[in-house]
């Protein structure tokens, strides 16, 4: 093994330790800890936004600021794409 | 990219309404089902691609132009970002959701989980201009890729 192999398995090495650790200081499956905003948006989704999906009323009322981003995300990889092939068409 | 056999032209013509319908009620019920507008718009452009797969891109590129794509999904950007400022004119607050409870277009609210499609406030408008989005995005992006193929092949 030569240098750069070394330094691949310390690195490798390094992020599975992260990971592993991360894991485990997981709650446990199928337990989530509940927090006060998630009783919350049960509670008012349907008064505040008169939608019936409680998924729908949060990516685009609750967080609609995340959607938007989401939205500029697809404008750019789409303009990327057009830009590239379009110089691969001449 | 040249077309495919008469059977899986006839097999897509047979299916397409289907997905295309299927893909708006999508869209269209965004706010009371499952699904929304990046989903259903991802529904209807995968639609287009069969009709691009079955038919070929020359074909598909003499009745949907790529530039009127583009222009789609800019303005599907826009209008999604239009509502969203017409929340900080009517409603106080970016994204404010100002439509709801005034019983005007999708203004209602329903009651004891009624479904109703006339609810929601500004949610539809929303899913409508992200499903624009999403449907010009994605087919703008294949087509674009088997044009470039096309050209290719001929150069070659």
């Amino acid at each position: 093994m030569n240098k750069r192999e070394y330094l691949g398995a310390l690195f490798l090495t390094i992020v599975a330790v992260i990971f592993i650790f991360s894991a485990l200081s997981m709650h446990p499956f199928g337990s989530p800890t509940e927090g006060d905003m998630d009783q919350y948006i049960i509670d008012n989704t349907v008064e505040e936004t008169g939608a019936n999906n409680g998924v729908t009323a949060v990516v685009f009322d609750y967080r609609g600021f995340d959607t938007l981003g989401e939205a500029t995300v697809l404008f750019t990889a789409v303009a990327g794409v057009i830009l590239i092939f379009r110089r691969l068409k001449k | 990219m040249k077309g495919m056999s008469i059977i899986v032209k006839t097999i897509a013509n047979f299916t397409f309404p289907f997905i295309l319908i299927y893909g708006l009620y999508v869209i269209a019920h965004g706010h009371l089902t499952p699904g929304g507008g990046f989903q259903g718009g991802a529904v209807v452009a995968s639609g287009l691609g069969l009709m691009l797969v079955a038919y070929g891109s020359e074909w598909i590129s003499k009745r949907i132009k790529e530039h009127d794509l583009s222009l789609l999904e800019s303005l599907g950007a826009l209008a999604f970002i239009g509502v969203a400022f017409c929340g900080i004119i009517f409603g106080g607050v970016f994204f404010s959701n100002f439509l709801v409870g005034t019983g005007n277009l999708f203004g209602g609210i329903p009651l004891n989980g009624a479904a109703d499609i006339n609810s929601g406030g500004t949610l539809p408008l929303m899913n409508f201009a992200v499903g624009m989005k999403v449907i010009a995005g994605l087919f703008a992006i294949i087509l674009v890729m088997a044009l470039a193929t096309l050209k290719k092949e001929d150069a070659i």
